[in-house]
């Protein structure tokens, strides 16, 4: 044990085959083995966690081992760091190692549910295991690549401290963690009607402001060339509406939507309340519930294929919610949908939204 | 692609590029207040008109209003 008299906080270091000088790609497929104290940057990790803390023990995993099976890696893994009987985890940093990250996330997010004890890991914001598990773990921002070690470590020690020291935390830009997304109420001195015309004014004058709320940054496609042959065009309906199936066979969530649903109209002529409805929680979804016609408008759009006036009506239909779904949900479920859209010979899409 | 929405601004936002503003929130393709003969025609009106626009020629955003 390290320091004077007192005891210090016990930690375990999780990291790979690669940072454990095991070996590269060719051992990714390490199966998961525990060390007594320090290995690799643990080393590092250890002197910048001073007398406070020390790194008692480290768990090493493949990063394709854990990959393959997460769930059975997670327990395997989860035993061997029980058995330093820690008071806190520290895992990587991952950098922007894919399966590193996802691993770190896993094993942070079981630490924490199952031994309650404080959790930090290092990741760049791109890593994939950043989205899936920052509301799990504080997740220290790092550069993309292991230059940044000498800097994502001492963050990592000091941030770790702090939770096991039971000190009330900054905002995640002070403390140096990536934004979990999670809301906490605070108190201000100014109303937000006053920050907000500080915030206004300063931008007049073109100067510098912080916003409290950052926009997300909307993407634009080139125009597609218009369609020439009207007749001869396939056409498509796609809406955020929510009008699904009687009894929404899917569960398409009223509200931030996790999934969108693929429905078959083939022989439809019309949408009626026997046998649609609207699952969209964002409108008084009465008069589409009566009549879904009204949002998904399927019995005109047969008379006009009836007549003519473009080939045919797609025996497809895609719908989701928009009502509060993530932006990046909504592309993930779009991107999808109109590849499919596509291998399907559809030429033409009508998007509807309430 | 075409968009029939009712809410123009942010069809606009997100960067649809052939908007066809749509009649109300509720029912965009509709109004509970007219008969079914005149909602259909209702329809018909911005169908036609989503039809049109996807044979427009368009250079940037365009709103196919009225």
């Amino acid at each position: 044990m390290k320091g004077g008299e007192t005891m210090s906080y016990r930690i375990v270091h999780y990291i790979n085959q690669f940072f454990a000088g095991i070996g590269g790609e060719e051992k990714a497929d390490y199966a998961p083995e525990s060390r007594e104290g320090v290995v690799g940057p643990g080393m590092a990790l250890n002197a910048s966690l001073g007398d406070e803390a020390e790194i008692v023990g480290t768990v090493i995993c493949g990063d394709t081992y854990f990959a393959t099976d997460m769930d059975k890696a997670s327990v395997e893994v989860l035993e061997l760091i029980k058995k330093f009987e820690p008071d806190a985890v520290v895992l990587g940093p991952a950098f922007n190692a894919g399966r590193y990250g996802s691993a770190c996330g896993a094993m942070g997010d079981a630490v924490s549910k199952e031994l309650g004890v404080p959790v930090v890991s290092g990741m760049y914001p791109e890593n994939p295991g950043v989205e899936m598990y920052k509301k799990s773990l504080y997740i220290v921002e790092t550069p993309d690549s292991a230059r940044g070690m000498g800097k994502a470590i001492p963050a990592m020690a000091k941030l770790v401290l702090r939770l096991l020291k039971g000190e009330k935390l900054g905002s995640p830009s002070e403390e140096g963690y990536i934004e979990r997304g999670i809301r906490k109420n605070m108190f201000f001195e100014k109303i937000a009607a006053e920050r907000a015309l500080d915030m206004f004014v300063s931008k007049i004058n073109g100067q510098p402001f912080t916003t409290e709320y950052v926009m997300p940054v909307f993407d634009r496609v080139a125009p597609n060339p218009p369609i020439m042959d009207m007749k001869n065009t396939t056409i498509a309906l796609v809406t955020s509406g929510g009008i699904v199936p009687k009894g929404n066979p899917d569960h398409i969530a009223a509200s931030s939507a996790q999934n969108y649903g693929e429905y078959d109209i083939t022989g439809v002529m019309d949408l009626t309340s026997e046998d649609y409805e609207s699952c969209h929680g964002g409108y008084d979804s009465t008069y589409a519930c009566d009549d879904p016609d009204r949002v998904l408008p399927v019995d005109v759009l047969r008379e006009m294929e009836k007549e003519g006036l473009f080939k045919k009506l797609h025996n497809k239909y895609y719908s989701s919610v928009g009502n509060g779904t993530s932006v990046g949900n909504a592309k993930k479920f779009a991107a999808e949908f109109a590849q499919k859209l596509k291998n399907d010979g559809v030429d033409a899409v009508i998007v509807t939204s309430t | 692609m075409v968009h029939c929405a009712t809410i123009v601004p942010i069809s606009l936002t997100v960067g649809a590029n052939r908007i066809v503003p749509a009649v109300a929130i509720p029912h965009p393709f509709g109004d509970p207040k007219k008969s079914l003969d005149e909602e259909k025609a209702i329809r018909r009106h911005l169908l036609e008109k989503a039809l049109a626009a996807l044979q427009t020629e368009v250079q940037e955003q365009t709103v196919f209003k009225d």
